[in-house]
């Protein structure tokens, strides 16, 4: 294959699925250091094997494609395969997946060592670490698809993990069924692409396109309009995006992994990777800018009002992702990817921190009866400070460098580029306001608990990651410092095979230096504009956040309810559903027609049997009268019969 | 003078009338068993009519069969009969009804 020696991709999904079986079958009857031995070697072992590929990769000859000679489904139109793909974007986000996999592993060791069902816990973490890989490593639409749906469905048990409380059904349930939704326009359009290019590999659908630039819009742009939904779905996004707040029901490391660091960039990454499609379809690249500038700004100020702890980390989550879909909207593929990875890094930290937090308090998650942390667990201070710098967009931690990589490109986008750029920005401030709101909430001032509450460090297990991925926060963006302040722009360059937007009419044009640096300097003033207004309201003049609360009353309470989202989408689709499933399809069709329908089937025959049942007298005669009319009738019908043929 | 063949049948279906009519009219056990004996022998009766008119042998032969079947249902339907008759004291096939649910 392509003169590579054999890299044996395969074995980087199928070693955490091994993992899985191992504890999900034998976990209840092994140990618990077993079961996290199994679990940590079952996720290491493909962390070092990408690590070992990532080594060897500038000698690799791309993109390479690792094929089974066994198709998977074969007819005479359309034939998948079993295939792996490796380019860049493949080992970023392998390496990313892995990565900050295995130390969210390595930290639930930690966090979940006193919690029921720990086997089953990791048996389920293993299982989503298979199903991402898969994700990730897929040549084809399909292969994608089953890790799509398998990473859907190790959320749904992950969410629902604490499986006697109500919510978390609920919020698993909710999750899942949203993503049906999305994965629901991910199946059409793989149907619209076997229809027009009689195939789901890559290869052969970009290649089409590739090869035929008269592909314009069209059925181009219904394939990427479903796709988008699909993405919607998967990665939280505006009008699919209420799930994932009620995702924080789950285990913390949960959030950091799947909800937070991995499984909602896939929509992401799904974009990225079929950006051929989007390039030619303009409009569907401009819904996807707004979609994700809309997101990013409302996730932010529900984000501002939030009192749970890790529910600001969900909005902020939505609110970064509406960030990398505002980028993926610019056609500034490697912006958007930069982000994900430098968020992986930053979102990851802030979920594990502030579960090291929740950890230290004992199981409490409102930010209201914290405060003063900063002195009794300094090391989960330390690293929660490097993650909310990062993701304010504070020089020089990561969070800037691919925060402002997406405000410029989107600035220099020809469709709406400027207010898209103000959206951003508006959305930027608003982001270092929330963050700090909760650095001060949680780590300042006094100390709100009741008393009694003795805040403790959480064990190494838990803070190693903590302080690895805190390093990963500060330094991550380095790789792609732009040239305009003084860095190389690596990580663009080496996704320039993969993302070549070159052909693409959307392609930004190039602006000068002088115009990136200024776009900078006004996105940290913006920063620091949020951090200055938090720092006054939670640190310095505590009593004023009450006081604005009063004065915008109605604001606040449309912030505290979400806009109410959640209850319009309940009064406009749920309960007409379930209204209608109650009283038409339950009561009219299933209660009316079928079991109506079978029961007067039924009491047809048993009355027919009750008129039939009369004849079996038990008189002798009365059989033998019978037996010879019906001799009579016989003959007559034979004689008659016959002679009227004849 | 050649009795015509007609008339052996006439015979046979008058005689086979007559045992049906016996067999759903009469509530005794023997009289209903001597018409279905009267049956088999009007079938019989057609039997060797036929055979003689065609001159084949196998309506004779058939004959036999038919008396041998009612010899044998003879000995059986007879049994039957004292073994009701001593279980029910009668031969009213009509108190005779138990062949129902």
């Amino acid at each position: 294959m392509n003169g590579n020696p054999s890299l044996h991709l395969w074995l980087i999904p199928l070693l955490p699925f091994a993992g899985f079986l191992v504890n999900g079958l034998l976990g209840r009857y092994l140990p618990q250091r077993v079961v996290t031995a199994i679990a940590l070697f079952f996720t290491a072992a493909p962390l070092v094997k990408v690590a070992q590929i990532a080594l060897s990769f500038g000698s690799l000859n791309l993109p390479y494609v690792e094929r089974f000679d066994v198709p998977w489904m074969a007819t005479s139109a359309f034939r998948a395969d079993f295939a792996f793909l490796l380019d860049p974007l493949t080992l970023i986000m392998l390496l990313v997946v892995t990565g900050v996999g295995f130390l969210i592993h390595l930290y639930s060791a930690g966090y979940m060592a006193h919690e029921e069902g720990y086997w089953r816990y990791f048996a389920y973490l293993n299982l989503f670490m298979f199903f991402m890989l898969t994700l990730v490593l897929a040549e084809n639409f399909l292969l994608m698809f089953v890790g799509w749906e398998g990473v859907g469905l190790a959320s749904y048990l992950l969410i629902g993990f604490y499986l006697v409380r109500d919510s978390a059904a609920d919020a698993g349930k909710k999750a899942f069924v949203l993503n049906r939704i999305g994965d629901f326009g991910f199946l059409i359009a793989m149907f619209l692409m076997i229809a027009h290019f009689g195939s789901l590999s890559y290869h052969q659908v970009f290649g089409a396109i590739v090869h035929h630039p008269e592909m314009q819009g069209g059925f181009l742009t219904a394939i990427a309009l479903l796709l988008v939904l699909g993405a919607t779905g998967k990665s939280a996004q505006i009008p699919l995006y209420v799930w994932l707040p009620d995702a924080m029901e789950g285990p913390t490391p949960v959030s950091a992994l799947i909800h937070a660091a991995t499984m909602v960039t896939a929509g992401i990454y799904m974009v990225v990777r079929s950006h051929a499609l989007f390039d030619r379809s303009p409009f569907a690249l401009g819904v996807i800018a707004i979609i994700g500038a809309a997101t990013a700004l409302f996730a932010a100020t529900v984000g501002m009002v939030q009192t749970d702890i890790k529910r600001v980390l969900a909005y902020s989550t939505i609110s970064q992702l509406g960030y990398m879909f505002l980028a993926c909207g610019a056609a500034a593929y490697s912006a958007a990817i930069f982000h994900l990875v430098t968020h992986a890094f930053f979102k990851g930290l802030l979920f594990l921190a502030a579960g090291s937090v929740i950890h230290a308090l004992g199981g409490e998650q409102d930010m209201r009866v914290m405060g003063g942390l900063r002195k009794t667990i300094p090391i989960t201070f330390w690293t929660m400070s490097a993650g909310v710098f990062a993701i304010s967009g504070l020089p020089p931690f990561s969070g800037f460098f691919s925060k402002d990589a997406i405000l410029y490109q989107a600035f220099l986008s020809p469709t709406a580029g400027p207010i898209l750029w103000f959206v951003g920005l508006v959305t930027a401030l608003l982001t270092a306001f929330y963050m700090f709101r909760l650095w001060y909430l949680t780590f300042f001032g006094e100390s709100r608990a009741p008393h009694g509450t003795h805040p403790h460090e959480s064990p190494w297990v838990m803070l190693v990651p903590l302080i690895l991925l805190a390093v990963l926060a500060v330094s991550g963006g380095w790789v792609g410092i732009p040239q305009a302040l003084g860095g190389g722009d690596q990580f663009a360059h080496f996704l320039e095979p993969v993302v070549n937007v070159a052909a693409a009419p959307q392609a930004a044009a190039a602006g000068s230096e002088n115009q990136e640096r200024l776009f900078s300097g006004i996105s940290v003033v913006m920063a620091l504009i949020g951090v200055f207004l938090a720092d006054l309201l939670y640190r310095r003049k505590p009593g004023m956040a009450d006081t604005l609360v009063e004065r915008a009353r109605g604001v606040y309470q449309l912030l505290l309810n979400k806009y109410w989202i959640d209850q319009l989408y309940n009064a406009v689709l749920v309960a007409p559903l379930l209204f209608l499933s109650r009283y038409l399809l339950w009561g009219a069709i299933d209660r009316g027609v079928i079991t109506g329908g079978t029961s007067i089937a039924a009491g047809g025959v048993r009355g027919l049997g009750a008129l039939v049942q009369r004849v079996q007298s038990g008189n002798i005669r009365s059989y033998a009268g019978w037996l010879a009319v019906g001799a009579a009738a016989v003959i007559l019908i034979t004689y008659f019969g016959f002679s009227m043929h004849l | 003078m050649v009795v015509p063949i007609a008339w052996y049948l006439v015979l046979s279906a008058i005689l086979f009338s007559i045992g049906v009519g016996a067999f759903l009219i009469k509530r005794n056990i023997i009289t209903v068993f001597m018409s279905i004996e009267l049956m088999l022998n009007a079938v019989n009766l057609t039997f060797v009519a036929f055979a003689y008119q065609w001159h084949r042998v196998q309506g004779q032969i058939f004959v036999f069969f038919v008396m041998v079947v009612a010899a044998a249902e003879a000995a059986v339907g007879l049994a039957l009969i004292i073994a009701i008759f001593r279980a029910r004291s009668t031969l009213n096939v009509d108190q005779v009804n138990l062949m129902k649910l």
